[in-house]
């Protein structure tokens, strides 16, 4: 019982699982190690990302928002471009195919936004798979086109009620299908979280971004960025992107949280932020920063995006802040939703609200940098999913303060 | 305070009388804090041969509906992992002898201080601790100062555990083997599967631990017919539900918990005619 080390990210990570789980993580670790050596399920893969998922995602180089502040020229990795807007596509099939592999018949995940559910959900269907996804009732209702996605993919929709209605309680549902259903489903988790070996896995299937930006940016601008901000809540297109400049120590990593109404104010989910409730903790299977009460209760989170909406972030990035890595930072829902108007009017693209934090977050740094500097975004999604929550936050009678100048 | 019993004890009690022990579960502030007192002493007085009692948690990702609301029940009256232990502690002064053990997911137990949550709670009387998303794998530390302060750390495995995992966890399991009756949470089940006697014996084949069945059983015949193959009976949710049902959840509960022993108690009796 010992080899615990092989599971954890310094002391992050680990499988603080219930027993009925552990087989399949150790044969879920077996799949995805010789996978990873099999050449046939990686030509397969790599063929259906580029003839399917439509890879490689362009680098857009921002050319009217860097002019904008006149600061750090902003280029865009278009995750949005994506198969079915946004990454959660790569690590979906990547995880499909796997799960083909090990004979199960039967997919779960959870979702938040919605990416991950319809990702899985055109996984699912493109492989022949059954396919159930676990939707909290209030993300039902912020992310309904995503919703009818989902079903109209064939996807069973099960809508959670319990908790805080979101995404930590989707999660906790779709863990309580697996326990049951353990032997001939498997769960298709969407983020760099949960019990080893699923950040490992996500992380890996993700970093086709960043090894592809980095060749991008190195093809395009003739060399790397001096920095890299992408959003995290889980933190798998964080993860993704910055896994191909961890050994770059020039190339400064950002990762931004959700700050919600503000930190003061408890509405957030940035478990770096908030020095009162974010603790070291055990949350759906692992050991990381988790936002919780001074008795071990985990705590409601709020984030007008629901993919950022969640009280733990994957152990990679509890582990990447604790050695100085990464540096984690967080926006507002104020200031998400400006960048977004930004984004839209200055290059005609609609970000996904998770996204339009690392471009709120790029906004405020690229001033600050000379021209010589290339900031580069990771713009994990698209927007049109958003456009309810967007349009109610525009809306006269909005409890939002109404947007400033910047969106002119 | 007098020596208590220890589980071994309890065991052995209930297999001289040819019989499985009664191991009740209960959560802890549901329906209410001094109910659930009352319960307890109850279900004590009633024939419970062990009892474990459940710790409040957000998240209980291994339980089914009626645990995951009366968990809930008793955050919102406010219960805390020191509410608990002073629970544990007020049973014992009441004059409750059985083993009690306590029941709950790890992160309130990592946040309250692992080696200080197991000091106090031998302090206040609890034999024993089962952290359902706790596996070997993790429970280094906390076995280690279970060991020293002479608690027993108990284990599950489930039915999807190959034999070799069966082994390796009975070796750092002490007290007895939670033995999971299905692939599943918890919450009771009119029918378990077909192959869970055959599953029993081979884990009897691999350890000299004594077996627990918990998960999904809810009525008296059922805890007699698996009853002659493991050591302990659990029963958790049925118990909680038929609470919940009842207008008067104390007497509820030990009739609850008198009608399973009399039953596990008649195969003993029919085996002395």
């Amino acid at each position: 019982m010992n080899g615990a080390e092989r599971t954890k990210f310094g002391k992050f990570g680990g499988q603080y699982v219930p027993e009925v789980l552990m087989p399949a993580l150790i044969e879920l670790e077996a799949a995805y190690h010789q996978a990873l050596s099999d050449r046939d399920f990686q030509k397969e893969f790599q063929h259906l990302l580029q003839t399917y998922v439509g890879r490689p995602t362009p680098l857009t180089l921002a050319e009217r928002l860097s002019a904008h502040f006149g600061g750090a020229r902003i280029y865009l990795k278009r995750e949005d471009l994506a198969h079915s807007g946004a990454h959660k596509i790569n690590n979906a099939l990547g995880q499909a195919l796997l799960a083909k592999k090990m004979g199960k018949k039967r997919l779960v995940a959870e979702t938040g936004a919605g990416q991950h559910g319809v990702a899985t959900a055109t996984a699912a269907a493109l492989l022949g798979l059954e396919c159930v996804i676990y939707m909290g009732e209030l993300d039902m209702e912020r992310q309904k086109p995503n919703l009818l996605r989902m079903q109209l993919l064939g996807a069973e929709v099960r809508a959670v009620s319990s908790g805080s209605r979101t995404l930590k309680d989707a999660i906790n549902e779709a863990i309580r299908d697996w326990v049951t259903n353990v032997r001939d489903t498997h769960y298709l988790l969407g983020s760099a979280l949960g019990p080893y070996p699923y950040p490992q896995i996500v992380r890996d299937f993700q970093s086709v971004i960043g090894s592809e930006a980095r060749a991008q940016i190195l093809a395009q601008a003739g060399r790397l960025p001096s920095m890299v901000i992408a959003c995290v809540g889980g933190g798998s297109n964080a993860i993704g992107i910055f896994s191909a400049f961890l050994a770059d120590p020039e190339v400064c990593l950002v990762g931004v949280e959700a700050g919600g109404s503000g930190i003061e104010s408890g509405l957030h989910a940035a478990r770096f932020a908030d020095p009162r409730r974010g603790r070291i903790g055990v949350l759906h299977g692992t050991m990381t920063y988790v936002l919780q009460d001074e008795h071990g209760q985990i705590a409601q989170t709020h984030s007008i995006s629901a993919g950022l909406d969640y009280p733990a972030v994957g152990p990679q990035h509890a582990y990447l802040r604790s050695i100085g890595r990464v540096e984690y930072t967080y926006v507002t829902d104020q200031e998400a939703l400006e960048a977004f108007l930004l984004l839209a009017k200055l290059e005609g693209i609609l970000p996904a609200l998770e996204s339009a934090h690392a471009v709120a977050e790029a906004l405020k740094r690229a001033p600050r940098l000379g021209e010589n500097h290339i900031l580069l975004i990771n713009l994990s999604g698209r927007g049109d999913k958003d456009l309810d929550t967007i349009l109610k936050a525009l809306s006269p009678q909005s409890s939002e303060r109404p947007l400033g100048k910047t969106a002119q | 305070m007098n020596r208590l019993p220890t589980l071994e004890e309890a065991f052995q009690a209930a297999r001289s009388q040819g019989r499985a022990a009664l191991m009740p579960y209960f959560t802890i502030g549901y329906p209410d804090l001094l109910t659930s007192f009352a319960i307890v002493q109850g279900i004590a007085q009633a024939g419970a041969d062990i009892i474990e009692l459940g710790i409040p948690f957000s998240d209980p990702l291994a339980d089914g509906p009626t645990i995951q609301h009366s968990t809930q029940v008793a955050l919102q009256n406010g219960v805390t992992l020191e509410t608990c232990l002073t629970f544990v502690r007020q049973l014992r002064q009441s004059g409750v002898t059985v083993p009690l053990l306590l029941m709950g997911y790890y992160n309130p137990i990592f946040s309250f201080g692992e080696e200080r949550f197991v000091h106090l709670a031998s302090e206040c009387g609890a034999q024993g601790l089962i952290i359902p998303d706790l596996p070997p794998e993790e429970a280094g530390g906390l076995r280690q100062a279970c060991q020293h302060l002479g608690l027993a750390m108990i284990h599950l495995i489930a039915p999807t555990t190959p034999p070799e995992r069966i082994r390796s966890i009975a070796e750092h399991t002490s007290g007895f083997l939670y033995v999971v009756s299905v692939t599943g949470v918890t919450g009771a089940r009119e029918e378990l599967p077909p192959e869970l006697v055959e599953f029993i014996q081979q884990v009897r084949a691999v350890t000299e631990l004594p077996l627990a069945l918990g998960f999904g059983i809810s009525r008296p015949q059922q805890a007699v017919m698996y009853g002659r193959w493991v050591d302990g009976v659990i029963v958790g949710s049925a118990l909680i539900e038929f609470v919940r049902r009842s207008e008067n959840p104390i007497q509820a509960a030990t009739a609850f918990v008198r009608e399973f022993r009399t039953a596990l108690e008649s195969i003993f009796s029919a085996k002395k005619a």
